[in-house]
């Protein structure tokens, strides 16, 4: 029992040690968020100039989608644009995009620029509709399945690796679900 | 390195964060750079009503900025933190109560943001850790005294005998001298 008690301290430090050593795992960047398995937030962004369709949260019914937050001043939304493009393109999943804080003439430039892969995309100029979807950092992306809710999310750029392990799987699941 | 520096961190957080001194860092940050509070609060999102702009800036104090993520958005001077306390400032003058504007943004950023973890199952542990160690350890240190007490009262030792007691008198009486 006495011998116990005085390994007690090792123990904790062990404890303590492990649980740091997890921490370091992390991504301190990634908090988990909260909107998972709940309707994308109720709101409607009107389309860039020139173009005819914006996105609403009712024209995220039907189909698995792809929400894509970017925005024309973010690089790494320029480093993840082959990928969704890919995932568009080749990969046969429904791309939108939410145009996050961004000037219109800048936004249409860089899709010139960098090809436009999305079905949709929803100008969110003063980005309150990205408070509402819970946005801090672009690129971001969530999966929303055929109910139209939130599935899934991912901050930062998506890569190749995401979408074979993640999406594509999900995209899988959503759809016969 | 980074490595260290967020274990260490880790480590002083916990230490520190159940008992609300989260301050600390901030309190040695003013030591080393000595010079006046920047705000990051913008006179275009002060509001005219001195009492709801008072009530924006205490709500403000609480709410992590997710980007700089150890700041608060009244302190943070991230485009993020700047829309979140517009924001807040929009819900206070839509009429909700401090609470309801926690909640509005709770409900889409978790409670994550708040820079005050608040009490409840999944924050037990955080709370009631630092108590709870503070009483182990006291009834620890309770427990080890009161046994050494008993210990060195049980140790009898036999009286001093007569010659023992005249040799002890002649030395102190010396002593006096």
């Amino acid at each position: 029992m006495r011998r116990v008690l005085y390994l007690l301290p090792f123990l904790l430090f062990v404890g303590v040690g492990v649980a740091f050593y997890l921490g370091f795992e992390r991504d301190p960047r990634d908090i988990p968020s909260v909107l998972i398995d709940k309707p994308v937030p109720s709101f409607s962004l009107p389309p860039l100039p020139g173009r005819t369709d914006g996105l609403s949260s009712t024209g995220l019914t039907g189909d698995v989608t792809l929400v894509n937050v970017f925005a024309s001043w973010c690089i790494p939304c320029k480093a993840e644009h082959p990928v969704i493009t890919r995932l568009a393109r080749e990969q046969g999943v429904t791309v939108r995009a939410i145009n996050h804080k961004d000037k219109a003439e800048d936004a249409l430039a860089w899709l010139t620029r960098n090809g436009d892969p999305y079905a949709s995309i929803g100008a969110d100029l003063d980005g309150r509709v990205s408070i509402d979807w819970g946005v801090y950092g672009v690129p971001e992306s969530f999966l929303i399945d055929r109910q139209g809710r939130i599935r899934f999310k991912h901050v930062g750029p998506l890569t190749p690796q995401v979408v074979e392990e993640q999406i594509l799987p999900l995209v899988k699941r959503l759809r016969q679900g | 390195m980074r490595r260290i520096a967020r274990a260490c961190a880790l480590s002083l957080g916990l230490g520190l964060g159940g008992l609300g001194l989260t301050l600390t860092p901030l309190a040695l940050t003013s030591l080393v750079l000595p010079v006046g509070p920047a705000w990051a609060v913008q006179p275009d999102e002060v509001l005219p009503d001195p009492a709801l702009e008072a009530r924006a800036r205490e709500i403000s104090k609480d709410l992590r900025c997710l980007v700089c993520q150890n700041q608060s958005i009244d302190d943070s001077n991230a485009p993020l933190a700047r829309d979140l306390r517009v924001l807040v400032r929009d819900r206070l003058k839509a009429g909700d109560s401090d609470a309801g504007v926690l909640a509005y943004v709770t409900d889409r950023y978790g409670d994550y943001v708040l820079l005050r973890p608040p009490f409840k199952a999944t924050t037990l542990v955080l709370w009631v850790a630092p108590f709870a160690i503070l009483l182990i350890g006291g009834l620890a240190t309770a427990l080890f005294l009161r046994r050494r007490r008993s210990a060195t009262a049980e140790a009898d030792t036999a009286p001093l005998t007569e010659d023992e007691r005249r040799r002890l008198d002649a030395l102190l009486r010396k002593d006096d001298l």
